[in-house]
C-alpha cells in the first residue's frame, strides 16, 4: 500500500505542482492518475520513488516513509516504465532488461537468463535479445521497458505515459497485454496518463486531476462514469456526449444503443443470456 | 632518398621521441577535460568561465610558452616535461568545450529512466552519460590528436627533439629532402593515430554502427547454405 498524506510540491521558481494531496493507494491494484499537463500526475508518480521530494507531507510505502529510504536502493525496488521507453541505446534489448539487477549485483549468465524469461513474458521473440533499442519498432521498445521494469519482480510498478508515444493500434494492443500481465501478476501499478480511455480500460481506481495537483474526483470507472463529481469531470471523461452518451432505442429488429451522434454503438445483450 | 637511408636510425629514433612525447598530452588533456567539461555543465556561469578560459588558453603562442615553461614549474630548459605540460594546456584547451558539449548533448530522458531505476550518480556517469557522449569526444579527441602531433614539432626549436628536428636542421642547411622527410613523418603518425582512435572507438561503441549486427547477417548465410 502507498500512502500520500497532505502532499505538497513547490518547484523553486514557486510553481506549486501538488497541492495538499492525500491519497491511498491499494496494493495489487491498478490505480490511474489522469489529468492533462500540468496537472501535477507525474509529479506525483516521481515522488513515489523519489525522483522528487515533496515540500511538505510525507509518502509511505507499507507504512515506512520514502524519506527516510536510501533513495537509489529504493528505486532499484520499484519496477519504472516511461515514455519513449527510456532505454539505454548503447545496450541491447537483453542488457537493458538485465539493469536493475545487474546493479544489484545479479551474475550477468543469470541476469541475461532471466532477461530471455521476462523476453517471453512480454511478448517479445527471444530473437530481438542482442538488438539495440533503435533496430525495434515503438511497440517492441514499450514492451522491452515493461520487461526492464519486471525484471526485479518489484511489489510496485510506476508507469509514466509508457504507450503515449505508439500508434492507436499499438497501444490498444499494449493496453491489453499489461491488463494480461497485471491479472498474472498482481503487482500495486500506479499509472499515469492523460488518456481518459485508457484510464477507464486500465484502472482499478482512477484519480482525475484539475490543473495545480488537486482531485477533482477519485473512484472506480464504474463510479465516475455513473456520477461524475461535478462538470469539469463529466466533459473530462465524455460522460455528456459522444460515444460514452448512450440511450437505448427501440427497433423493430429489437433494443439497439446509440451513442449521442445517432449511431449504432450495439445491443441490449440480455444478461441471463450472456451469463 | 640516399640521405633518408643513410639515417634511417636517426629518423626512426626521433619518430620514437615524437609518439612518446605526443601521447601523454593527448591523454592527459582528454583525462582531464572530462571531470572539467562535466563541472562546466552543472552551472550556467561557471560554464562561461571555464570555456572562456580554454579558449583564452589555446591563443598563447606555443613557441613562448615552451620557453616559460621552466620559469612557470622550475624544470630544467631542455627538460621533455616542458613539452608535455604545454601542450598537455593546449590539449586541455582544445578539449574542454568538446567534452562539455559532448556531455551535454545526451538525451535528459535516457538520463532520467537511469536514475529512476537506480543508477546512483556516480554509476550513471560512467555507465551513461560517458559512453553516450562517446561519439562526439571521440571527433573532438581526433582533433586533439592531429593537432598535438603537429604542435610537437615546434619543441625541436627549444631542444626537445623529435621529427620537427628534421625541419630545423633540413632549414638550417637548405635541404629540402630532410624537410620532406620530417613533414612526411609527422603526417603518417597523425594518420596512425587517427586510425588508432577510429579503431577503439568502434571496439568500444559497438552501437554505433549502424548495420545489421553480424550474427544475424551470419545466421541469415547459413540459412541460405542450409536451404540451397
Amino acid at each position: 500500500m502507498i500512502e500520500f498524506r497532505s502532499v505538497t510540491k513547490q518547484f523553486p521558481d514557486g510553481t506549486v505542482a501538488v497541492d495538499d494531496f492525500s491519497l491511498i493507494i491499494p496494493s495489487h491494484k491498478t490505480t490511474v492518475l489522469v489529468g492533462s499537463s500540468g496537472s501535477g500526475k507525474t509529479t506525483i508518480l516521481r515522488m513515489i520513488n523519489r525522483m522528487i521530494d515533496p515540500t511538505h507531507g510525507s509518502i509511505l510505502i507499507d507504512d515506512r516513509d520514502v524519506a527516510g529510504l536510501n533513495p537509489v536502493a529504493l528505486r532499484r525496488s520499484i519496477g519504472y516504465v516511461m515514455q519513449n521507453s527510456g532505454l539505454l541505446p548503447h545496450r541491447t534489448v537483453a542488457q537493458n532488461i538485465a539493469t536493475v539487477p545487474r546493479l544489484r549485483g545479479v551474475r550477468r549468465a543469470s541476469a541475461r537468463s532471466q532477461a530471455l524469461e521476462l523476453m517471453q513474458t512480454v511478448g517479445l521473440d527471444a530473437e530481438l535479445a542482442d538488438r539495440y533499442p533503435s533496430q525495434l519498432s515503438g511497440g517492441q521498445q514499450q514492451r522491452v521497458g515493461v520487461a526492464r521494469g519486471l525484471a526485479v519482480d518489484p511489489n510496485i510498478l510506476l508507469m509514466d505515459e509508457p504507450f503515449g508515444a505508439v500508434d492507436p493500434l499499438v497501444r490498444a494492443e499494449l493496453q491489453h497485454e499489461l491488463l494480461r500481465l497485471q491479472g498474472e501478476l498482481g503487482k500495486t501499478v500506479v499509472f499515469v496518463t492523460h488518456d481518459v480511455d485508457e484510464a477507464l480500460l486500465l484502472g482499478d481506481q482512477i484519480v482525475i486531476f484539475r490543473r495545480g495537483g488537486v482531485v477533482a474526483q477519485k473512484g472506480t470507472p464504474a463510479e465516475i462514469l455513473a456520477s461524475p463529481a461535478d462538470e469539469f469531470v463529466a466533459s473530462f471523461v465524455g460522460a455528456d456526449r459522444g460515444k460514452r452518451a448512450l440511450h437505448v432505442e427501440h427497433t423493430r429488429g429489437g433494443d439497439i444503443v446509440v451513442d449521442s451522434d445517432g449511431n449504432a454503438a450495439g445491443v441490449l445483450a440480455d444478461e441471463n443470456a450472456a451469463s | 632518398m640516399s640521405w633518408f637511408i643513410a639515417n634511417l636510425g636517426l629518423i626512426w629514433q626521433l619518430t620514437l621521441d615524437h609518439i612518446a612525447l605526443s601521447v601523454p598530452p593527448i591523454v592527459l588533456g582528454f583525462a582531464l577535460s572530462l571531470p572539467i567539461g562535466w563541472l562546466a555543465n552543472r552551472r550556467r556561469l561557471a560554464r562561461g568561465g571555464i570555456l572562456s578560459v580554454g579558449g583564452i588558453l589555446y591563443a598563447i603562442p606555443s613557441l613562448p610558452l615552451f620557453v616559460l615553461m621552466p620559469a612557470l614549474i622550475g624544470t630544467k630548459i631542455l627538460d621533455p616535461v616542458n613539452v608535455v605540460i604545454a601542450l598537455t594546456i593546449y590539449a586541455l584547451a582544445l578539449m574542454v568545450r568538446t567534452s562539455a558539449d559532448a556531455l551535454a548533448s545526451v538525451d535528459r530522458d535516457v538520463l532520467q529512466s537511469s536514475t529512476a531505476v537506480g543508477y546512483s550518480a556516480w554509476q550513471r556517469f560512467w555507465a551513461v552519460e560517458l559512453p553516450l557522449a562517446g561519439g562526439p569526444l571521440l571527433a573532438g579527441l581526433r582533433v586533439v590528436s592531429v593537432s598535438t602531433v603537429s604542435l610537437v614539432s615546434v619543441g625541436a626549436v627549444v631542444g626537445v627533439n623529435s621529427l620537427g628536428y628534421l625541419f630545423l636542421d633540413g632549414f638550417n642547411r637548405y635541404f629540402p629532402e630532410e624537410i620532406l622527410v620530417g613533414i612526411i613523418g609527422s603526417v603518417i603518425i597523425a594518420l596512425v593515430f587517427d586510425g588508432i582512435l577510429v579503431l577503439i572507438g568502434r571496439l568500444l561503441m559497438p552501437w554505433t554502427a549502424r548495420t545489421t549486427p553480424r550474427w544475424s547477417r551470419g545466421r541469415a548465410v547459413s540459412a541460405l547454405a542450409h536451404g540451397a
